[in-house]
């Protein structure tokens, strides 16, 4: 168990947000859309704004943070340069139940609501996006994907490990296969014992790999049928999944990022995740909710850059008082605040949307989008702001910039993302 | 019931809920007090106390029957008995005063012996001061009211399975002294005994689901009307600017020229 050391000279050191607020249940106000999804939450007279948690939302964030500035801040430098997680941030994200965050306690899990992920990924984000990741991944895919679509059996056998002690990887794109996704073409063939298949071909980009110890697969078992032949796989390290290269990366650079090789690797066929020939529905439905957590994840890296480089804006002196105090200054500041509170308030309202049961896709394509923009920009500018010393490596300003830039590419690039809200425009406005 | 032989140990630990360690203080518009309407969060002195029940417990050499946390505080203090609980204590006590009511140390003191009375409690583990009013009086106050003995400042605790040995380290001028006690025992927790967990999330949605008991002063006979009166609050001065030196003979013929040596 890693405990925390005693900081009382971290006094006044960053200016933290405050985030506490009465736990009260916050419900969206966008009004209802009728003939839709089954909605799981009480629908309220007076709605809440979005900045209302629950008591165990309010305590996680806490505990999160704690974590992150605690543990992984002083880490941040080395394992970046280093471009890789250490273990002892890895073991504590176990150990503090953010491995399993909504995963069933019976499965040695934390038990904790959509949010709660949401919650847990800003915050890490906030000191280094590298290890958000992981907790993304980890929970909002591979979690999930078992969570949602595996068969009792399955979720018995693999969920356990994944809260408490193994890595998990999604693996979807290829080679020739990332936005065009299904045109995947890892094959996977019935064994003609009918009880194995055999996995041939490459993954490409795969998050976490590196690390990981179980490995979603999607794999097509019937070319002829397209799409509709991919099929998602669960399998451990050992049957076979090979690390061909270990890429480097411009941000992010400590969570790994490998292409992986499958080479006549035999699946067990009770390793298959939900229906055959359904891999296809998994990975859109997942993705849809993954791009919140990326959101999440984008909001965390504008607030960590935002706060670092306002801290010292407000420090620095020149002629005579501190630069933070210019107009010039301050109107970039209020700018850059009012974009990041809009991008949070469009992840929360996703996740609160996606938790109440409600459709989602669009608000979730839109808060990914804005968030990366937002991030962009926000580590940006506060690279400027803090002039030299943003330029330079040992603040870290200038990883928060090099680390915003994947948040335009990875689970679904803006193009996709303004092409998913742009289709539900069409269906909208076209007669 | 509680048996016994072998005895358990029942422990309280009183937690406070004060301005968080890392905000920056300022002095309220009326210079009486400071500025509360920031971010609080459990003292720190007190997590350490939380920590060290629930070790005696997870050494499983001592057999501990309960650990409860309790807080003086507002309605918002339950957070910190949440936070308590989260970390892995098993029930919370809350007494609710109103918002800014200022509970002296005499007062803690006093409500903790009574429900110390009440409920049968035999060791209380508690943070040596807390670092709002830092006034650390509160645990001898306890022990001097409830005739207990007490082991001020610990750094190392020690208790035998039926706790009729118990060993407290203090750090004291010069080295270690160590103290040996009985049951029952106030024990106040210095800043190296341990480093307190974080709240898991797990236990933290576990947390939920534990009991916290509220009481108001009048229900328990108590007054925490204040004895003493504070007539101005201000910042310290504030420091100016220093130098920078290049070498060691520098910084001695400085110190010199400032006529410290």
């Amino acid at each position: 168990m890693l405990t925390r050391s005693f900081r009382f000279l971290a006094r006044g050191k960053f200016a933290t947000t405050s985030l506490q607020v009465q736990s009260l249940r916050c419900l969206s106000t966008t009004p209802i859309r009728l003939g839709v999804q089954e909605i799981t939450r009480p629908a309220i007279d007076t709605p809440l704004s979005l900045w209302n948690w629950t008591e165990e939302e309010n305590m996680l964030r806490e505990s999160v943070r704690r974590f992150a500035e605690d543990v992984i801040a002083p880490r941040v430098s080395k394992m970046d340069e280093a471009e890789q997680l250490d273990p002892e941030v890895i073991q504590g994200l176990f150990d503090n139940g953010l491995m399993g965050i909504e995963t069933s306690a019976e499965h040695g899990g934390s038990e904790c609501s959509f949010t709660s992920a949401i919650i847990a990924v800003e915050e890490l984000a906030r000191v280094d996006p590298s290890v958000a990741v992981m907790c993304d991944v980890h929970n909002t895919l591979c979690n999930t994907v078992l969570r949602l679509y595996g068969s009792k059996e399955i979720q018995d056998k693999w969920l356990p490990d994944l809260a408490t002690k193994k890595v998990g990887s999604f693996c979807l794109s290829e080679p020739a296969s990332g936005s065009d996704a299904f045109a995947l073409q890892t094959t996977a063939k019935l064994d003609k014992s009918g009880d194995f298949y055999t996995l041939n071909g490459s993954k490409m980009w795969i998050s976490n790999s590196a690390e990981a110890d179980t490995f979603l697969v999607f794999a097509n078992v019937d070319p002829s049928k397209g799409y509709k032949g991919i099929t998602c796989f669960v399998m451990s390290k050992d049957m076979g999944v090979e690390i061909a290269k270990k890429e480097k990366k411009l941000g992010i650079k400590a969570s790994s990022t490998c292409l992986l090789n499958f080479d006549d690797v035999k699946i067990p066929k009770e390793n298959i995740v939900g229906e055959i020939g359904k891999g296809y529905k998994i990975a859109i439905e997942i993705l849809n909710e993954g791009r919140i957590g990326i959101a999440a994840q984008m909001i965390g890296l504008a607030q960590g850059a935002f706060d670092k480089s306002l801290t010292y804006a407000y420090q620095r002196k020149q002629f005579g008082k501190p630069v933070g105090e210019f107009q010039g200054m301050g109107f970039q500041f209020a700018d850059v605040a009012t974009e990041i509170e809009a991008a949070r308030l469009l992840t929360y309202n996703a996740a609160r949307l996606k938790e109440e049961g409600r459709p989602f896709t669009k608000e979730a394509a839109m808060a990914k989008y804005y968030a990366s923009v937002v991030a962009q920009k926000a580590s940006g500018n506060a690279i400027e702001w803090a002039g030299g010393q943003g330029f330079v490596r040992e603040v870290g300003l200038e990883k928060f910039w090099r680390d915003s830039k994947i948040g335009a590419i990875y689970e679904g690039t803006s193009n996709i993302q303004l092409e998913t809200i742009a289709k539900f425009l069409r269906k909208e406005y076209q007669t | 019931m509680r048996p016994t032989v072998p005895r358990l140990v029942n422990i309280l630990v009183p937690v406070k809920r004060s301005i968080d360690y890392a905000v920056k203080i300022r002095v309220a518009s009326d210079g009486k007090s400071v500025d509360t309407n920031v971010k609080h969060s459990m003292n720190p002195f007190d997590e350490i106390a939380v920590e060290e029940a629930i070790r005696l417990r997870e050494k499983k050499s001592t057999k501990v029957d309960n650990i409860t946390a309790i807080s003086i505080g507002p309605t918002k203090a339950v957070d910190t008995i949440r936070t308590a609980l989260a970390m892995g204590a098993d029930t919370g006590i809350h007494i609710i005063v109103p918002e800014n009511t200022v509970v002296e140390p005499i007062s803690v003191a006093n409500a903790l012996k009574k429900i110390i009375q009440d409920k049968k409690f035999d060791l209380v583990i508690m943070g040596k001061q807390a670092i709002d009013d830092d006034s650390g009086s509160t645990g001898g106050m306890l022990a001097g009211l409830l005739n207990w003995s007490q082991g001020s400042f610990a750094s190392k605790l020690d208790i035998n399975q039926d706790g009729s040995k118990i060993e407290v380290t203090r750090e004291i001028d010069g080295g270690l002294e160590k103290i040996e006690s009985k049951l029952p025992l106030i024990v106040t927790t210095d800043l190296r005994l341990n480093e307190p967990r974080y709240a898991s999330l797990p236990n933290i949605m576990k947390a939920k689901k534990k009991k916290i008991e509220t009481f108001k002063p009048e229900d328990l006979g108590l007054d925490f009307t204040p004895r003493f009166e504070t007539i101005s609050v201000s910042e310290p001065q504030k420091r100016q600017g220093g130098g920078k030196v290049e070498s060691v003979d520098e910084l001695v013929s400085k110190m010199k020229e400032a006529g410290v040596i």
